[in-house]
This record gives structure tokens, sequence and C-alpha cells, in this order.
């Protein structure tokens, strides 16, 4: 397979330019409780009703660390392949805002939980190593809703002390194309490991993303901006392209780039300028009192770590060795946990190569169409296991499985009885096809001398006749030899 | 029987437990003499009505077990109490009513005893005379001129004038033992972490800490043993077994080794307390121990060290008073920001103001490390000072503090002067320490005066001892008359 060549820059009148993105992913930690406090962090509960006195930061209250929310942060520096570190400090990050009760955040400043690692991304071009800077355990804010009444603002603290983990990257990815991959890859390593559930719609994970240019061949980087929380790949996508350009064209015009805060409008398609660098804020970062250093055994860094489950890399190694699968169909096959799972059941008990195919194909496609996870598909792994050994075994054709496929997803039945019930079975007896065929050939006497005569156009008219006889029943592979057979003679 | 309230909290609960008197003759007397104090403005709040059920319900079913058998008890105003109005002495708490009790007061709820009302505070416990009070200024019972000390000096009033048969304060700099010394009453801020934080109004978290005020050592140590023990829901509370301080209550201290530090021999220090710390000294030797000089060369770093990390910590525990979601806020301010600015400078004092902005400017990026981080580090030498020294020595002998109570008004204008007020206390608090304010004698004025011993971490019965003994050796009596009833 010939690679493709990375080909993404953007492009002036005074050259090309390579975009240098760093993203920063705030990933909600998957616990029952919250960093600091025992408030539920169920999503989708009514305004203000996950909300402790610890959340609401009443006079005297005090956070106790969540020791599941630190387990969680563990796991996933592991599936980073990140250093951890055994001592780390709790920092406050001290701001006003009405959704803030505080008056600060609870953050990790100096002293993450986690630090360096690396995430491989599969492109097309080859793989790519993306460095991972640190992780950091910090609180979530709460919500301030400004649009219920015109002259006040509502406050949800629902998510106000909800365990996050931001995961900051090295500047090391070059396109939109590999934040889309870098996104899916984290996802994809959390949701294998049940640290994050990765839903981008329900804010589970959102990203601040850093962009800058330089020009092609350039060892220093530009001044970058920083856009902040955008939550979802897409946007992000858009965000970057916007301004990758706007920063090119500020070149090209002998103009400088402000170290900036810039928003992204989902409506406009393009970023705002949000705060300058010098209107940032003074966060006044200092260890939160509170507190203890967290210390973290090493015994239960190795206890965690060999609990981890296996992950995407390893696996899609493994689905190429045990199954005979291509590098692409593994990757695709690895990419959710979910869907390795039901390939993994479908494939012992069936065709493992054919089982990818119809799964990427049919399958996938369906349940695009649907906005289906996996785990909601209407057809169960076991019936489509048998659905593609009765492929295989020639019980039916690739064009009848199509339509057992579509009455399964309406119906829920196995394909035995949808096969069975409709008599879709396959006409693979060559007597049988024989004696149709010639039906066939001695009822249409004409079209047969104008074959032999040099128009072969007419095979597709015979197997058409075929087909339609047998209810496209007909064994399509024998149809043809008994059809070739029978014209020769 | 005569006036029960002047008695030792130890001999009351020896009345109650031998029905010499009932705990709901006890509540009434106690009301009767808050009644005729109003002169001394101890009591923001308080609660006869609940105090009087809680007493009725002891009499009707007493149990003679418990540590605080049907006593009634005055707290300070930085304690979340329950359904009663906690403001810790400050205008933006002046409507807060907590939905929750904070684990030391219900400690001591636990153990027998009942809320008689919340004393008087200096805001947010940030003073040392109790004038910053959005309440008003405490006048000390010892002259209707003087200040009671503060912050606690609700709690030391109330105490000495006999308001409270024992009492309970908070001490982040000194707000429990210069008070005590100002009363002459017993004062001890413990270990940083014996008693739970939880439920208390913070001002510098990794200072502050709770601890009891009382007559007499043997009532310290019977307070102490009920409102300590770990708390799981403070992540700095020491997880230990709990004592029996009362019962372990020894006065044999022959052979202990006192450390004498020279460092505490301030310039300007009024004859009268090197006197006093002589005396001090002479005591403990005649009762056996050895005297022994010692150096704790960082203890002039102390109280600018203090002046930076508690403001810091404070700067960043008062961001919550916003106004948003519970407390005062302002009616003026036409969005966000106006009414945090409205809310926040109608709401706090001068003294809290004033404090916010040190802390907020030690913690600002281009000065954090010139003042935070390089306060952080003297405070690990101060600590250190104290680790080196104990390793040879049992406790350490001090003034409580630089001079006996100043009169109202007289520092007000000078902040500096009254934080110098804090110079023999505040070292203690930045290393963790245990320390006990012991009325030791007089000044020429007649106003009382304290020495401090302070303890290795968790050695409380051991500094409760030698006070024990020191105690009964000293000859102090309070003699307060009773000018405002």
């Amino acid at each position: 397979m010939s690679k493709e060549k990375f080909d993404y820059f953007i492009k002036g009148e005074k050259g090309k330019y390579e975009v240098v993105i760093g993203l920063e992913v705030h990933a909600q930690v998957l616990s029952k409780s919250k960093l600091f406090s025992g408030s539920s962090t169920k999503f989708g509960a009514d305004p203000n009703n996950q909300v402790s006195l610890i959340d609401s930061a009443f006079p005297g209250m005090l956070p106790v660390i969540n020791g599941e929310c630190v387990n969680q942060a563990v796991r996933t520096g592991l599936g980073l392949n990140a250093k951890i570190n055994n001592y780390s400090v709790f920092d406050r990050k001290n701001y006003f805002y009405a959704d803030l009760p505080q008056g600060y955040q609870i953050s990790q400043y100096k002293n993450p939980i986690v630090g360096e690692g690396k995430v491989l991304l599969d492109m097309p071009y080859g793989s790519k190593e993306i460095g991972i800077e640190r992780l950091h355990l910090e609180q979530d804010a709460g919500k301030s809703i400004h649009d219920m009444d015109p002259s006040n603002t509502y406050v949800d603290l629902n998510r106000s002390g909800i365990a996050l983990m931001e995961i900051v990257s090295k500047p090391d990815l070059r396109s939109p194309d590999e934040v889309n991959a870098y996104i899916k890859k984290l996802r994809s390593i959390m949701r294998y490991l049940g640290t994050c559930d990765g839903n981008m719609q329900e804010g589970s994970l959102r990203a601040d993303v850093n962009v800058s240019v330089r020009k092609e061949g350039d060892k220093n980087f530009g001044t970058r901006c920083e856009i902040k929380n955008v939550n979802s790949i897409k946007f992000m996508q858009m965000a970057i392209e916007y301004e990758a350009t706007r920063q090119v064209e500020l070149i090209e015009n002998g103009k400088k780039i402000d170290q900036e805060t810039r928003l992204f409008d989902t409506k406009k398609n393009e970023t705002r300028s949000m705060r300058s660098k010098e209107d940032a804020h003074d966060y006044r970062y200092f260890p939160d009192p509170d507190l203890l250093p967290l210390k973290i055994e090493q015994k239960l860094i190795d206890d965690l770590k060999k609990s981890l489950p296996e992950l995407p890399d390893k696996k899609k190694e493994r689905f190429i060795k045990e199954y005979g699968l291509n590098a692409y169909e593994a990757n695709v096959l690895v990419s959710e946990k979910e869907i390795s799972d039901y390939y993994e059941e479908v494939a012992k008990l069936s065709d493992k190569k054919l089982a990818a195919t119809w799964m990427m194909g049919d399958l996938f496609a369906m349940l695009n169409d649907r906005g289906l996870d996996i785990s909601k598909s209407p057809i169960s792994a076991k019936h489509f296991a048998e659905l593609v050994q009765a492929i295989k075994s020639g019980e039916i054709s690739g064009r009848i499985a199509k339509e057992v496929f579509e009455i399964m997803v309406e119906s829920g039945d196995n394909p035995k009885k949808i096969i069975e019930s409709k008599g879709m079975k396959q006409q693979s007896d060559p007597k049988e096809l024989e004696k149709m065929i010639n039906e066939i050939l001695s009822k249409n006497k004409d079209k047969v001398d104008q074959y032999k005569a040099g128009k072969e156009k007419l095979f597709g008219f015979f197997v058409g006749q075929v087909m339609k006889l047998s209810d496209g029943k007909a064994n399509p592979q024998l149809t043809n030899e008994i059809l070739k057979k029978l014209l020769k003679g | 029987m005569t006036d029960i309230t002047n008695q030792s909290l130890n001999e009351i609960i020896e009345n109650v437990k031998t029905k010499k008197v009932s705990s709901t003759e006890l509540t009434k007397a106690y009301i009767k003499n808050i009644e005729s104090a109003k002169k001394l403005n101890v009591f923001v709040t308080t609660t006869f009505d609940q105090a009087l059920d809680k007493a009725k319900q002891f009499d009707k079913k007493p149990n003679f077990d418990q540590l605080l058998p049907g006593i009634p008890l005055a707290v300070k105003d930085l304690f979340c109490t329950e359904n009663t109005k906690t403001t810790a002495g400050s205008n933006i708490l002046n409507n807060f009513i907590p939905s929750y009790e904070s684990t030391v007061t219900k400690n001591l709820w636990d153990n027998g005893s009942f809320l008689l009302g919340k004393l008087n505070c200096d805001e947010f416990a940030m003073g040392s005379s109790n004038e910053t009070s959005h309440y008003g200024n405490v006048i000390n019972p010892v002259g209707d001129q003087l200040v009671p000390g503060g912050s606690s000096g609700g709690s030391s009033s109330a105490l000495a004038a006999d308001l409270t048969p024992a009492t309970i304060g908070t001490d982040t700099g000194g707000s429990i033992r210069q008070p005590a010394s100002f009363t002459g009453t017993v004062g001890l801020k413990p270990t940083y972490g014996l008693c739970s934080r939880w439920g208390i109004v913070a001002f510098a978290s990794s200072l502050d800490q709770a601890g009891p005020m009382t007559k007499t050592i043997k009532d310290c140590a019977i307070m102490l043993e009920s409102m300590s023990g770990f708390d799981e829901k403070d992540s700095t509370s020491i997880n230990k077994k709990k004592e029996q301080y009362s019962k372990n209550l020894k006065d044999n201290i022959k052979g202990l080794k006192i450390g004498i530090p020279k460092e505490y021999r301030v310039d300007n220090m009024p004859k009268e307390i090197d006197e006093l710390w002589e005396k001090g000294k002479k005591i403990l030797k005649n009762l056996g121990a050895q005297l022994i000089d010692i150096s704790l060369p960082h203890t002039k770093y102390a109280l600018p060290t203090y002046y930076i990390v508690a403001p810091a910590e404070a700067s960043s525990n008062l961001a919550r008073y916003d106004g948003v979601r519970y407390g005062y806020r302002s009616k003026q301010g036409k969005d966000l920001i106006e009414m945090y600015e409205k809310t926040r400078s109608e709401g706090f004092g001068d003294e809290v103001k004033r404090r916010i902005l040190i802390g907020t400017y030690v913690l600002s990026s281009g000065y954090y490390d010139a003042y935070y981080l390089k306060a952080q580090k003297v405070r690990q030498l101060i600590k250190k000072d104290f680790d080196d020294s104990f390793k040879k020595i049992d406790a350490i002998l001090t003034p409580s503090t630089p001079s006996s109570a100043f009169k109202i008004g007289e520092k007000t204008n000078d902040p500096v002067s009254m934080y110098l007020n804090d110079i023999f206390t505040v070292p203690v608090n930045l290393a963790g320490l245990p320390a006990l304010s012991l009325p030791a004698g007089v000044d020429k004025q007649s106003y009382p005066l304290g020495l401090q011993l302070i303890g290795k971490a968790l050695d409380e019965q051991k500094i409760l001892n030698i006070g024990y003994a020191f105690e009964k050796n000293c000859g102090f009596k309070n003699e307060i008359k009773k000018w405002w009833s």
C-alpha cells in the first residue's frame, strides 16, 4: 500500500505555512461523586439538585479528595504511557465568577498527578507520535445561564466540583486531520479505560486549542493564540482552519500576531478576541492549605497497571495477527471498545475476514443512518454472525443477504428464520438450475442465436431471466457457469 | 447555694453530678448574668429558650457519665451552629443561618452540653482587640476602658465575667492565648489538626485551630477532651486515638526540661513582663523542673512571615463571600462585577479589607516568589528551630504577650502596633504546635498577665500537666469586680 504524503499547509503569497497545534483537553472523570464532595455527577438532573454545601462553598466547608478520581487519573496516565507522579499538589486558581462558588478553582499547577506521556496516531502517511506534556486533576465550575431572564443570570451548580482531567499535549499536531485523529484516540483510550465517557454533546470532553503558524522549514514557533472551550471535533477543525488562515494573512501583511485568548463563534465560523495577554487573569495560584499534598504509593500504581484492560494499540496488533485483518480494518474495529467486543463475538462464530467486511460495510452504514451506537444495534452479534455464516456457506447470496439484513434490522429476527420463512435460500442445485436455464433458453431461441452470432452482451439478459424466474435465489456463480456451458453447446 | 457561676467548670460539673444544682438552675443563673452584662457587648446572639429547653430535657433524663453533663456553653461566633445565626463578626454574614453544625461544637453537644449563645469576635477573627467586629467592640471585665484581646475577645470576656462556665475560641496567630492573657484566664491552642476545622468560618486554613478557654487547667483538659478528635471531613485532621486529658492530669513535673528562648526577650518589653517571666521560671524550678537556655534564631521573622501567610490564605478563603449564594448582597450594582464590588465594600470592614489587599498582593505574579514563597521557606525554618530545640527539652516557657490589656481605641489607627501584640504567639501557629496561656500575675495597674507554655506536636498532656503544677503554686487569683451589673 503506497503511503500518502503529509500535505497540510496554509498557502500564502510568500510561501507555505505550517500550522502548529497543541491541545488542552478537559475530560470529565467517570466517577459516581465529585472530586471533593459526595454529590452525584449524573448528567441531566434538574438545576442545583446535585450540589452539596462544599460545592456551593458555604462557610467552613472543606474539600476531601475522592480516591476514585485519583485512581481514574492514574489509569488514564498509564493509558497515555505517562509518568505517574507519586507526589502531587492541589493549588487554588483564584478568580471571581458567579458560577465559581469558592472564588477559586482547585486545580494542580506546578506538581500535576501525571507527567510526560505519548499517544500514537495512525495517519494515512504513517504512524505519528504526539507528546503529552501533563495531565492534572481539577474541579469543574458551575454553569451561568444568561438567556432565561432579560435582567438576571441564573446559576446551576450541578457541574460545580465535578472532577476533570486536563490533558495537555505538546505542540506536536500539524493539521485538523491530526487533531481529529488525536481527539478520537484520546477518547478511545479513555473509553477503554472507563475513565471518561467521552460524550462531547454532554460536555464530557472539550478542549482549548492553541494555534500558531510558521513558514515551512522554520525551526522556531510563531506566536500562538488560544481558542477557548471548543466542544466538538468539527468546530475544532473549523476554528483551526480559520485561525491559521487569519494568522498567515496577518504575517503576510507585515502585521504582528498578538498572544491572546480567542473564542470560536460557531455561527459565523470565525474566532474573535476574548482577552489579550495584558488583560489575562492573574490567578494567584498557591497550594490549597485545606488539602495535604497527594501522595500515591507505588503499589497502588502497580496494582492499577495490572488491572488495565487491553488498550487499542495492543488490540490492533492482536486483531491483525489473530484475525488476519489488514491495518485499516483493525484500526476501525478497535476504535471503540464496544465495536471491538462486537467484532470479536462475531468473529468467534463466523468467518473473521467476511465478518469484518460486513461489519464495516452494511452494519456501520445502518448504525450511522440511525445515529446509533453499536451497543444499541438492533442486530445482535450472534445474529450477525449467523448472517455472515449463511453468506460464507453459500446458503444465501450477497444480494439476498442485504435483504435479509434489512429484515433483521426491522424485525430483530434471526437470519435462519427469515431465510426459511421467506424462502430466500439460494438455489444451488445444479440440476434444478440447468432445468430452469434450459427452459429460458428454449423460450428465447432468437436471443440465443444472436448471442451465438457474437452479441455477447446478451449474457446479462439471460442471467437476469434466471434471477427473475428464481426470485433472485439462483446461485449467481453456478448460474454463470451453467449458462456458459449451455450456450456453448 | 452561693453563686455557682463563679466556680470552675469542674466544680460545676461536680455540683450537677451530685445534684446540688440542676441544669435548669445553672442555665438560669447564666442567663441572669448575661442579661445584666449587656454593657460588655459580649453576645452577638443568645439562644436562651433553646438552652432552657435543653436544660429541662437534661434534668428529665440526666446522663451523668458525660464529660459535660447539662452544661450550658457560649461559643465564639466563628463556629457554624445549626439553625443559629453565625456572623463571624461580619456584616457580610449578618443574615447567615447555617443548616449545619461545626464538628467541634457538635462534639461538645454530644458530650452533654448545649448552646447558650454566640460570642462576639473580631471580624473573621482578624484582630487583637475585638475592635474590628461589625457588632461593636467588646469590653474587658477587668476594666471598662480595656480591650479583652482578640480575636476571641467575646469568649475571654464572657468567661472572665462568669457569663459561661467555659468556652471555645479559635487561634490563628494568638486569638485564644492573647485574650486569655488579657483577662486572667486559661487558653489553649492545640496542635494543628487536633480539632477539626470543619464548620468553622475559615480565616487562614494552615494556621486556624480551635481550642478551649477556661478558668482552670483542669477545665481546659475537660474541654479539650470534649472538643477534639479525628474528623474525616477535614483533610488536615490528625487520625489518632482520643486522649483522656483530664483523667491523666498530673502535677508532678520533676525532672522536666523547660526551654527558655533568648529571642523572646524583645526590645522595649515592659519590665513587668520580664519580672513575670522570671517568676514563672522560679516556680517551675521550685517544682523540680530544669531550666535550659535555648535559641530559636528565626523568631524575629515570625511576625512578618505570619502577616504574609495569613492574609494570603485569607484573601482566597474570603473570596466566597460574594453575595451570590448567601449572606449580605448589596442592592446596588448594575452588573456582576459591580455587585461584587458593592457587596464586598459594604460587607467587609477595614481590617478585613486591609488583609485581603495584602494577601492578594503577596500572591500576585511577580511578587509571589519574593513574598509568599519566601514566607513559606522561613516558616519551615521557624518550625525547624522548634524541632531542633525539642530534641533536648520538654516544653518552652515564654510570656504570652508583650503587654497587658490596652485601652480601647489605643491602637486602632496603628495596625502595625496592633500586629506586634502577636509577637510571642504567632511562631507557634506557624510551627503547628500546641501552646497554653496561663494566668501568672498582674502588672502595676492590677491587669492580668499570662505566661505561655509551648509543647511538642501532640504533647498537650505534658503542657497541661506543667500548667496544672504551675497553677497550684502560682497563687494567681482573678479578682474582677462586677462593675457592669
